[in-house]
């Protein structure tokens, strides 16, 4: 890795490390709960989609649902893990108003999915994030405390949803590898569809561990958990705030105690949240309504076959067939629904005038609309018709990009689009010779100080020849008879 | 023909089928002897006035191919019952009323059976006397102010006293066989996985099962036919095919092998239950059986397993009980205090010293020592039974140390509470079938009972065994009615 690019915090000489592990926690694309048949639908009305066993009645019991339970083995699969074929769930005690059982139901020794890893591009090269293990666990409802002055109110239509806990080891160095960390495990369960990674609507959350060390050092310092946060801008506040907190304290010569602590974003600052001695005990033990989860080879192969092409592997793909650049190749890849706009605009279409404008001007319109590609004004029909019509020389560039601007209005077919306005490209070659001849013509005296030796008037005659077409003439024949008239 | 409440559930059924009784005539038989037997104080709430009403309407179209047709059965207040309020003889569910089912009454009622009503238990099940119930002790019709076991003291008093004509209680730790042994009745628990757990409230998950109590050991089969069932909804359910338990009934053990525990030979255990068990051996070996003397090494760590396991399974178990959803609430300033003043005043003293023993055990630091320690141990214990039954078909013991109590003499001394169930718990831990079975009295003329214990499954061989000792047997229950009013 580039020296240059490592991200260090400078104190008088002194430079610190940033040491990050993330637990990421993200909901598990399902119908229905992990251990109820209620919905698990966003922004119903409150307490809609509750089971007698999600308000944990008296003699309710858990089932599994065996659906989430493929979606933890698919998402360990793309994250090149270890599936284990025996795991336990557990519960987690604690009294809280929005967990209706008095525990959760977690995975704590035995997790589903064991060590694996994701790599991530940086701009000065992969980097490897280890994975130390994924497991399921029950989401809790949600404690309202603004609506009613005098009482919270509790709403469990979150109770009992499935979550992934993803927990990374602590080979994160910086806010930025933090981003891209993010992004692509959003990716690939994205590509999987086993999270939709809606980060608004909470499917993913982190709780985010850092510690600090000087450069060089090779032992861990102490690190602080911040619970909770749930966007990578906040994220990536919060672990600048916490790091130099950490650095502060220990330039005052004073320890840093391992606590929990909760990000406040107005303030962009962490707070404590509780101590190590405050820490919970959670009681853990294995679930006795439930058996242990046991999986089978065959199953971990069935579903090994219905994986679908990852961002690494289809990177590789675009690289290797297309002749993409690693850098093109990571940002079509980025997101299953850019690779397949763009795997779909390059089935009639030119891949690298596809990839121009896809990562160029449509980007550039997603951007400035702030819409996702799925929203794309612009179909991938259209823009394979439109770069079609540049490659076969009916219109040049620059009118495509007239063209484009108009496409964007209701995705018109951009064949209609240059027929209605005649921007048809001039690729006659007699046509050309007689506008050619008139600029000529026209400019004589021009015509006569290029013929001394004034070379760079070349490109006023292509100018004025374009002039004269309307800008529909073809650049590479007015070049080819403009120079055979005025050399020859 | 007898008294109609005095009639086993073979004699209701036949009567019903050949219709000599109607269900509504049996329905307000037990209702009329229940109108004057409220001093045994068996039942939390009653539904009288519905079962009456559904006793007219099997009768206005009687479908004689039920196998509980139109008959009231009243059942341990552990069970959730639709519409009918579920206490688990708790303060702290005093006003809650189910709006589901409990699988193992479904399917009594899904055979024509009627609810008769709710019958006391101790609180959550946590006792051996029913002295821990919210709604106050139990009567032993065997004799007054007598315990009548627990937890499900309220059942076997009411199956001894002719208030319903057979019950379903739980098991955790012998909560039917102790209850059954204490009042001269019949109370199996079956094998963990056979009756699904689903609508019951929860004891010790690991542990509890349901299971008939009866007055006879045909009248068991009958009930367990009916009650045992896989269930999607208890993922410790298991699927296996259940015997026709009342068809295949027999008396023929010859050939059988049995097997004698030396463990179970403790101190100072009284002489007439060293007799009592001895006479059982006696019997079985009239009926052909074959007595082989066994060893079950561990059964001197099963107690204190026990109270390491149930205790902490039931810490997490009761945590629901918050004041939040459901149930009891005393009001506090916040959060905290609502949940301390209502645990506090919705628990009893029993049930708060077991959770804080669960706790206790499952906490960081002591998880290791007890819980994990305890699981290992209970390993231990199974693997007793596994090695035993590789050469017996079936167990024979006491079902307890002592006959029943007096009110009052225990409840200062848990320990001694807790010895009780010396001779049941071991056979929870394992997850094994065991029934237990009047099987003569001591000197106060109280009932003792035996235990037989099987192989998983193996309910059928059991009850089997049980029906023939029964028959030699000849047990007979004098009780006096000594509490009825008019």
């Amino acid at each position: 890795m580039n020296k240059n690019s490592e991200y260090l915090i400078e104190r008088e000489n002194k430079k610190y490390e940033v040491i990050i592990g993330l637990e990421v926690h993200a909901q598990v694309t399902s119908e229905s709960k992990l251990f109820s048949q209620s919905s698990t639908k966003f922004g119903a009305e409150p307490n809609t989609q509750v089971s007698l066993v999600d308000a944990a009645f008296p003699g309710m019991l858990p089932v599994i649902n065996e659906f989430c339970i493929e979606q933890a083995i698919k998402t360990g699969i793309g994250l090149k893990a270890k599936i284990n074929k025996k795991s336990v769930f557990d519960r987690k005690n604690y009294f809280y108003a929005d967990l209706p059982q008095g525990y959760q139901i977690s995975q704590y020794k035995y997790p589903i999915v064991g060590e694996g890893k994701v790599i991530l591009d940086m701009p000065n090269g992969q980097k490897e994030i280890g994975i130390e293990r994924l497991h399921l666990e029950q989401d809790a409802g949600k404690s309202i405390h603004d609506i009613d002055p005098n009482n919270t109110l509790v709403d469990l239509n979150r109770s009992g949803v499935a979550l992934m806990e993803i927990v990374s080891k602590p080979d994160l160095r910086s806010p930025d590898e933090v981003n891209v960390y993010i992004k692509k495990l959003r990716s690939i369960m994205r590509y999987l569809g086993t999270c939709d990674g809606n980060m608004q609507e909470g499917s993913l959350r982190a709780d985010v561990n850092v510690s600090v060390r000087l450069k060089g050092e090779t032992e861990f310092g102490t690190r602080c958990e911040i619970k909770n946060v749930n966007s990578i801008k906040f994220m990536q506040m919060a672990i600048i705030s916490e790091a130099n907190r950490q650095i502060d304290l220990l330039e005052e010569g004073k320890e840093i105690d391992q606590e929990t602590r909760l990000f406040d974003t107005k303030r962009n600052e962490t707070r404590s949240m509780r101590s190590k001695e405050d820490a919970h005990d959670y009681r853990y033990f294995p679930d006795p309504d439930l058996l242990p989860l046991e999986i089978s080879q065959e199953l971990i192969e069935k579903i090994k076959t219905v994986i679908p092409e990852l961002p690494d592997e289809k990177k590789k793909r675009f690289i290797d067939k297309f002749n993409l650049s690693p850098y093109e190749a990571t940002i079509l890849v980025s997101d299953i629904e850019t690779s397949n706009f763009f795997e779909e605009v390059i089935k009639k279409s030119d891949v690298k005038l596809a990839t121009n404008w896809i990562t160029g001007e449509l980007f550039a319109v997603l951007n400035e609309k702030n819409l996702e590609i799925s929203q794309s004004p612009v179909s991938a029909k259209n823009l394979s018709k439109l770069i079609n019509l540049i490659k076969d020389g009916t219109i040049s560039g620059k009118i495509a990009k007239t063209v484009f601007e108009q496409m964007i209005d209701g995705d018109q077919d951009p064949l209609i689009i240059v027929k209605e306005k005649g921007l048809k490209q001039e690729s006659d070659p007699k046509a050309i010779e007689e506008l050619i001849n008139k600029v000529i013509e026209n400019n004589s005296d021009k015509v006569a100080e290029y013929k001394s030796g004034k070379d760079k008037l070349f490109g006023f005659f292509v100018g004025q020849a374009m002039k004269e077409s309307k800008g529909k003439g073809n650049p590479q024949l007015i070049n080819k008879i403009l120079k055979e008239k005025l050399n020859g | 023909m007898s008294d109609i409440t005095s009639q086993s559930l073979f004699e209701l059924t036949s009567n019903i089928k050949e219709k000599k009784l109607s269900s509504e005539e049996i329905t307000k038989a037990f209702i009329n002897r229940a109108e004057k037997s409220k001093k045994l104080n068996v039942y939390v709430t009653d539904n009288f006035e519905k079962a009456i009403d559904q006793s007219k309407k099997f009768d206005s179209n009687p479908n004689l191919d039920f196998k509980l047709p139109g008959i009231p059965i009243a059942v341990k207040d552990l069970f959730c019952t639709d519409g009918v309020r579920t206490t688990a003889g708790s303060k702290i569910l005093n006003n809650f009323v189910p709006t589901y089912e409990s699988t193992v009454t479904q399917n009594l009622w899904s055979q024509g059976a009627i609810l008769l009503g709710k019958l006391n238990c101790d609180e959550f099940a946590m006792g051996s006397s029913n002295e821990t119930s919210f709604f106050g002790n139990v009567q032993n019709p065997v004799g007054e102010n007598l315990v009548p076991g627990g937890s499900s003291g309220g059942s076997s008093a009411a199956v001894a006293a002719n208030l319903t004509p057979v019950t379903i209680g739980t098991d955790t730790g012998g909560s039917i066989r102790q209850p059954a042994s204490f009042t001269g009745t019949v109370g199996l628990k079956p094998t963990y996985g056979s009756c699904s757990r689903y609508g019951i409230v929860a004891f010790a998950s690991s542990l509890d099962q349901a299971g008939p109590m009866t007055k006879n050991v045909r009248d068991c089969s009958m009930l367990l036919e009916v009650i045992s069932s896989f269930d999607q909804k208890d993922s410790t359910s298991i699927d296996y095919k259940r015997n026709h338990y009342s068809k295949e009934l027999s008396k023929d053990i010859k050939g059988k092998k049995i097997g004698i525990p030396k463990e179970y030979r403790v101190d100072n255990m009284p002489d007439e239950i060293e007799l009592l068990w001895k006479n059982g051996i006696s019997y079985a070996k009239d009926c052909g059986a074959e007595i082989i003397d066994i060893s079950l090494p561990h059964t001197n760590y099963a107690l204190p397993t026990y109270y390491i396991v149930a205790p902490a399974e039931a810490s997490s178990n009761l945590a629901r009980y918050d004041g939040v959803k459901y149930g009891f609430r005393s009001p506090g300033q916040n959060l905290i205090e609502m949940y301390e003043k209502t645990r506090s005043e919705g628990f009893g003293d029993e049930v708060k010293r077991r959770i804080m023993i669960g706790t206790y055990v499952l906490s960081s630091g002591y998880y290791d020592a007890y819980y994990l320690k305890a699981q290992k141990v209970r390993q231990l214990i199974k693997k007793d039974f596994d090695d035993a039954f590789s050469k017996v078909d079936a167990i024979l013991t006491p079902s307890t140390p002592s006959s029943a109590f007096k009110i009052g003499e225990k409840t200062n001394d848990p320990v001694s509470m807790y010895l009780n169930d010396i001779f049941t718990v071991p056979i929870n831990l394992a997850g094994l079938p065991g029934i237990s079975i009047p099987a003569g009295k001591d000197k106060n003329n109280y009932p003792l009972g035996l235990q037989v214990i099987g192989k998983p499954f193996d309910e059928q061989n059991i009850l089997n065994i049980s029906y023939a000792l029964e028959d030699k047997i000849n047990f007979k229950n004098d009780i006096s009615d000594w509490w009825l009013s008019e």
